[in-house]
């Protein structure tokens, strides 16, 4: 990492905001150096979408992307990661899509504790203002979201639950 | 107060119904071990305990690292989940995707500048 920061001086990075910012609601904030009409298609075409998605540093690779970028249109992604025998889907269904501006889609593997995902891009001069906000069908589904340690597929999603070892140690200690 | 989603106990108590797979956290607790180490003490295959590691680990009782040619089976950190460090990890999760949207964005906008510089000549 600080090889490659050495041998390829990056711009400035802009900072990414998270904050839960209800019961029910997470908000993500970034601003890129680029129009909304770039930064939208990044978003909307899968061949620039499965590029950014998954970064190699989380250890995952994207095995299909399919996004069919319309209201009513679906969209299916395929992950594999080293630790885990079957790969992991993700879907859902696009319920809005305005061009440059605006995007929602619905996170359906989740069942129906699954969250809505709204994205959008406010152009400020020469750069774009993104804010991905996450609204949870309840504070149960966000708080169970939390709770599971999935940030969205990702291997530290798999992580311990005290709870549980503590009761299994009670039970293989005897 | 931490609440755990029905899908994610459901997994664990599936990963706990094996006495192997109860075996293995055992063991676990005692100290680390390679997946040959616990293969040859269990008296299983390769293959099978993979296996067996796989539903741990999906469940989140394990964790895994790959150490040279050798994965390496612990026990997960002994600690609640905190909501500020699921937060923390959700933030750092969308930050290494922004800092490969910046590449795509930034070369989206050079190709624009030349195809513009092209469509004027």
């Amino acid at each position: 990492m600080d090889a490659r920061r050495e041998s390829e001086p990056t711009p400035m990075k802009n900072a990414t905001t998270t904050e839960r910012t209800s019961d029910r609601e997470l908000v993500v904030t970034r601003t890129f150096n680029g129009p909304a009409r770039i930064v939208f298609e990044a978003w909307t075409r899968p061949e620039l979408f499965k590029r950014w998605w998954v970064p190699k540093s989380t250890g995952m690779s994207l095995l299909s992307c399919e996004m069919d970028v319309r209201v009513g249109g679906t969209y299916r992604l395929v992950f594999r990661h080293d630790a885990f025998p079957e790969p992991m889907a993700f879907f859902g269904r696009y319920l809005e899509v305005t061009p440059h501006s605006r995007l929602v889609w619905t996170n359906d593997e989740g069942g129906e504790d699954g969250a809505v995902t709204t994205v959008t891009f406010e152009q400020r001069g020469a750069e774009t203002l993104v804010v991905i906000h996450d609204l949870y069908p309840s504070k149960e589904a966000l708080d169970g979201a939390i709770a599971s340690g999935s940030t969205g597929g990702f291997s530290e999603q798999f992580e311990q639950l005290d709870e549980l070892l503590v009761i299994l140690g009670a039970s293989v200690g005897s | 107060m931490v609440q755990y989603s029905r899908a994610r106990l459901d997994a664990s108590f599936a990963a706990l119904s094996d006495a192997t797979r109860r075996g293995v956290l055992e063991q676990l607790g005692r100290g680390d071990a390679s997946i040959t180490d616990l293969a040859e003490k269990f008296h299983l295959t390769l293959t099978g305990m993979k296996k067996h590691v796989g539903v741990l680990e999906q469940a989140g009782l394990v964790r895994t690292e790959k150490i040279g040619r050798v994965r390496t089976c612990k026990l997960g950190p002994r600690r609640l989940h905190e909501e500020t460090a699921w937060i923390e990890r959700y933030r750092q999760l969308w930050e290494s995707r922004f800092d490969e949207l910046d590449k795509v964005v930034e070369e989206l906008k050079q190709k624009e500048m030349v195809d513009g510089r092209k469509k004027r000549k």
